[in-house]
């Protein structure tokens, strides 16, 4: 079977701080996979580990195929979407400019991926030309959800989609999520402090604390083992 | 951070006032239509290396001092290229693209490595390093004398209501807009175009999408490249500029003051501020008889800051709120 | 200064160097002894630059402009009026330091690279004007003086370029030097912190510019002539080269600097390793290449124990980037 992405023993540091030590993790085809853990545990250094974004030993496959040295550019073209912390909105660029660069990598016409784009996010299209960054906070993750599945890729990573939001709005993208997972069949590790949520979307999840995995397991376990949750989630 | 300046009619306002003090003028009189259009002309010339200056800034935050070099180094290969038998527009055509390939290894060769692990400053110095090489180049290659470019216009000249108007003047005014036009469009309309301008605002973004920013990087220099073959070719077959290892020194320095006074950030702010410098500078000094030629840079300047002073980020540019 | 393990041996190893530098003339021909001199020059326009660039943090690229109100205050003063050389040096540093203070006022309001074109714009301005306002200053074809033996020129110069130099040591040590580090490094925190920031950077900008005016002095006496190409922009150019490619901030980097700009051009045009017509472009060309290789300048490489203070070397934040953007 093979995962669709599997992280083996991958360390990774920031100068002298070591972020992340010895984290290993898989993420199977189409499914989602919750990445919990405090503040500063490693969990966006493991997004960008995966990406590229940030220089790790250890060993990262996609699919089976090793992701060596490559940088984010190269990870892109693979079918990897790094949603990252603020979005990665190009605030000073249109709506429809984040989604033509959303689909950078692809070739051949686009007319498919705009179409299903706006079925999911209909209220883009009154949008086109506005400026991304006026946009609202809820408005701009959409948009960056949006811009991820332009790309149509194998595997979503997503960082703390929810930060920042209101609960109904939060809401909102979690279901968008769980949606883009069944229609379109990518994959998610999705990076969240907002364990509850999260555990009722991913089929499994991990604990990341202080760089290192804590615990892994199927997210109903997590979710309904009290003294697991509590301990390892706070909650 | 950017901030909507709430004055923001006043510029163009302010403008639109200085047009109608051109077209007044102009129909007044015809040594002002004459000096206009000529100083229209010299604004054009300055107005791609404007651009080119921009261009590069946008996607660096580092000014190019060798641009005007470089643009008097790729005329001097189209003078090389006619003087081997091509025609004006064969050479003109070669000339662009070995422009735009120079400008492109340029880029790989030079400032690349130095980006790699210096800061903006040592990446200055490398363009300035860059700016002796290329004019030391010049001049090695070439020699120090002058040389003969044919105009891309036959000297023809039309008159209207008293005021003799040269079609060389027009067409530099013509073809200085419309290669600034294209550039405009390719960055809007293209995938290319398109990528290099998210490289240029959020490469870490960009990374994320796939862009190749480095890439983007010396595909900007390559086109700056081109825009200054432009300027060089319509600066040499005029008299007040002429092939010389020298040539685009003067224009370099209108081009900055040109870019600075537009918002270093605005293409089209860097048009229309060469436009102005052109335009203004030779009127003052066919009008205002203090006003020599040597007088000529320092009054820019002091124009230039002037409207620094008052609106620090230039004419289009966004100001910025420092964080405190 | 905090008293560093190195500062009793560095300054020893100063005073070694300064007595080297004394005694190197006797072994030198005339001309050579020329050419010491304008390494002399360019040492104390390099350090001037420094005191902005290096401390303050405000990037000048119009030093050539203040060298020249130097020059030819020197010139015109000798010339016209019949003063003593040495003694139009203090009248030579009022006038820099007026220059400094007028360019450095409407500075403040502006940053990184707005600052760098506007003194570049200056550097460019003053030529002209000088050309300009001929009667004054002889124009294009410039003023000649008297012309002095390269030994004096040398040791004039080099002493000169050593007052200079304790005279910026004890400038920087003490609180201002310290006010002038809390500027470049962050301007906002010095702002919050009470010092006046606007004062301290005029006066740094007075007092870098008296310094270059000084140089031109000498310059002016080297060259026994003054004209505005003289104090072309490629002046400016060349201090900012040396001032960088020495390594910002760093005593040795000023003497590497200035002896790369002025010796490398020389040795390779007299050394007849390339044509005269290729020389400039192999210095633009060793230019990159240090740029490429040595990004904080040669003085790093050296690492050697007496400096100005703190190096650039922690900090991510440069003259050109720290503000305004």
């Amino acid at each position: 079977m093979g995962a669709l992405l599997e992280l083996a023993d991958v360390d990774a540091r920031y100068g002298p701080v070591q972020a992340l030590r010895g984290v290993s993790l898989t993420v199977g085809d189409g499914e989602i996979v919750a990445l919990l853990g405090a503040n500063g545990a490693g969990k966006t250094t493991t997004l960008r580990a995966i990406s590229g974004t940030v220089r790790r030993s250890g060993a990262i496959r996609l699919a089976g195929r090793p992701l060596g040295r490559r940088g984010p550019e190269s990870t892109a073209r693979l079918g990897v979407a790094h949603v990252p912390e603020g979005r990665g909105t190009f605030s000073e660029l249109t709506v429809w400019e984040n989604l033509r660069l959303g689909a950078h990598v692809r070739h051949g016409s686009l007319k498919a991926d705009f179409d299903r784009v706006l079925e999911y996010f209909p209220w883009l299209e009154t949008r086109r030309s506005q400026q991304a960054g006026t946009l609202s906070g809820g408005e701009q993750q959409m948009l960056a959800l949006a811009r991820a599945v332009m790309q149509r890729p194998r595997l979503l990573l997503l960082d703390e989609p929810s930060l920042g939001l209101a609960p109904l709005v939060a809401a909102e993208i979690f279901r968008i999520i769980r949606e883009l997972n069944e229609r379109e069949g990518s994959a998610v590790l999705l990076v969240e402090q907002n364990a509850r949520t999260s555990l009722a979307v991913a089929a499994r999840a991990y604990v990341l604390e202080v760089g290192e995995i804590a615990y892994s397991g199927r997210s109903d376990e997590l979710a309904q083992n009290d003294s697991i949750r509590r301990s390892y989630l706070g909650y | 951070m950017l901030v909507r300046p709430a004055t923001s009619w006043i510029v163009p306002a302010a403008l639109v006032g200085v047009v109608v003090f051109l077209v007044v003028g102009s129909l007044d009189s015809a040594v002002f239509a004459q000096q206009t259009v000529s100083g229209l002309a010299n604004g054009g010339i300055y107005a791609s290396l404007a651009v080119a200056l921009v261009l590069i800034y946008r996607a660096t935050e580092v000014i190019n001092f060798a641009q005007g070099a470089l643009a008097t180094f790729t005329t001097y290969v189209a003078w090389q290229l006619i003087s081997w038998g091509l025609s004006y527009w064969e050479a003109f055509v070669a000339t662009l693209l070995i422009a735009f390939v120079g400008g492109f290894v340029v880029e790989l060769i030079a400032i690349r490595p130095v980006e790699r692990r210096g800061n903006q400053l040592t990446v200055v110095i490398a363009a300035i390093g860059l700016l002796i090489l290329v004019e030391g180049a010049t001049g090695w290659i070439w020699g120090n004398g002058i040389k003969f470019v044919p105009s891309a216009f036959p000297a023809r000249f039309y008159h209207l209501g008293g005021a003799t108007i040269s079609l060389q003047d027009l067409g530099t005014i013509g073809v200085s807009l419309a290669s600034v036009v294209a550039l405009w469009a390719f960055f809007q309309f293209t995938k290319v175009g398109l990528a290099m301008r998210a490289a240029a605002v959020r490469p870490e973004a960009a990374r994320l999408v796939g862009v190749r920013v480095s890439w983007m990087l010396s595909l900007g220099w390559g086109l700056a490249a081109v825009l200054g073959a432009v300027a060089g070719l319509m600066a040499a077959p005029n008299p007040s500029y002429l092939l010389q290892p020298t040539m685009m020194d003067g224009v370099l320095i209108y081009a900055f003051a040109a870019a600075v006074l537009g918002g270093l950030e605005s293409a089209f702010g860097a048009v229309v501020g060469a436009l102005l410098i052109g335009a203004l500078l030779n009127l003052l000094q066919s009008y205002v008889h203090w006003v020599t030629p040597q007088l000529l840079l320092p009054v820019a300047f002091v124009i230039m800051l002037v409207v620094l002073l008052v609106k620090p980020s230039g004419l289009f540019g966004r100001t910025r709120v420092r964080k405190v | 200064m905090r008293p560093s393990r190195g500062t009793v041996v560095g300054i020893a190893v100063t005073a070694l160097v300064a007595v080297a530098v004394a005694l190197l003339p006797f072994g030198l021909s005339n001309y050579h002894r020329s050419t010491g001199a304008t390494v002399a020059v360019y040492f104390v326009a390099i350090l001037a630059l420094n005191i902005v660039t290096g401390y303050t943090g405000q990037i000048s690229i119009g030093h050539g402009a203040f060298m020249a109100i130097g020059g030819y205050a020197t010139a015109i003063l000798t010339h016209d009026h019949g003063w003593n050389d040495i003694a139009t040096l203090p009248i030579a540093a009022i006038a820099g330091f007026v220059a400094g203070v007028i360019v450095g006022l409407p500075a403040l309001r502006f940053h990184g690279v707005y600052l760098a074109l506007t003194t570049f714009a200056v550097a460019l301005a003053v030529p002209q004007l000088a050309k300009n306002y001929s009667d004054f200053t002889g124009g294009t074809e410039g003023l000649a003086l008297p012309v002095h033996s390269g030994l004096w020129l040398y040791e004039v110069g080099w002493a000169v370029a050593g007052v200079m130099l304790v005279l910026a040591w004890l400038l920087l040590r003490g609180r201002t030097g310290r006010a002038f580090r809390a500027v470049r490094d962050s301007e906002v925190a010095a702002a919050s912190s009470g010092v006046t920031l606007a004062v301290y950077k005029t006066v740094a900008f007075g007092i870098s510019a008296a310094m270059a005016a000084v140089a031109g002095s000498i310059y002016v006496l080297v060259n026994n002539f003054v004209n505005p190409d003289v104090f072309g922009l490629t002046l400016s150019l060349y201090i900012l080269i040396g001032a960088v490619v020495g390594g910002l901030g760093s005593l040795w980097g000023i003497l590497v600097g200035a002896a790369f700009v002025q010796l490398l051009p020389n040795a390779l045009t007299t050394g007849h390793v390339v044509s005269s017509q290729a020389v400039p472009v192999v210095f633009g060309a060793v230019v990159i290449g240090v740029m490429a290789l040595l990004p904080r300048g040669a003085a790093n490489l050296l690492g050697l124990a007496l400096h100005f203070g703190s190096q650039d070397g922690q900090h991510s934040d440069t003259p050109l980037g720290t503000e305004g953007r």
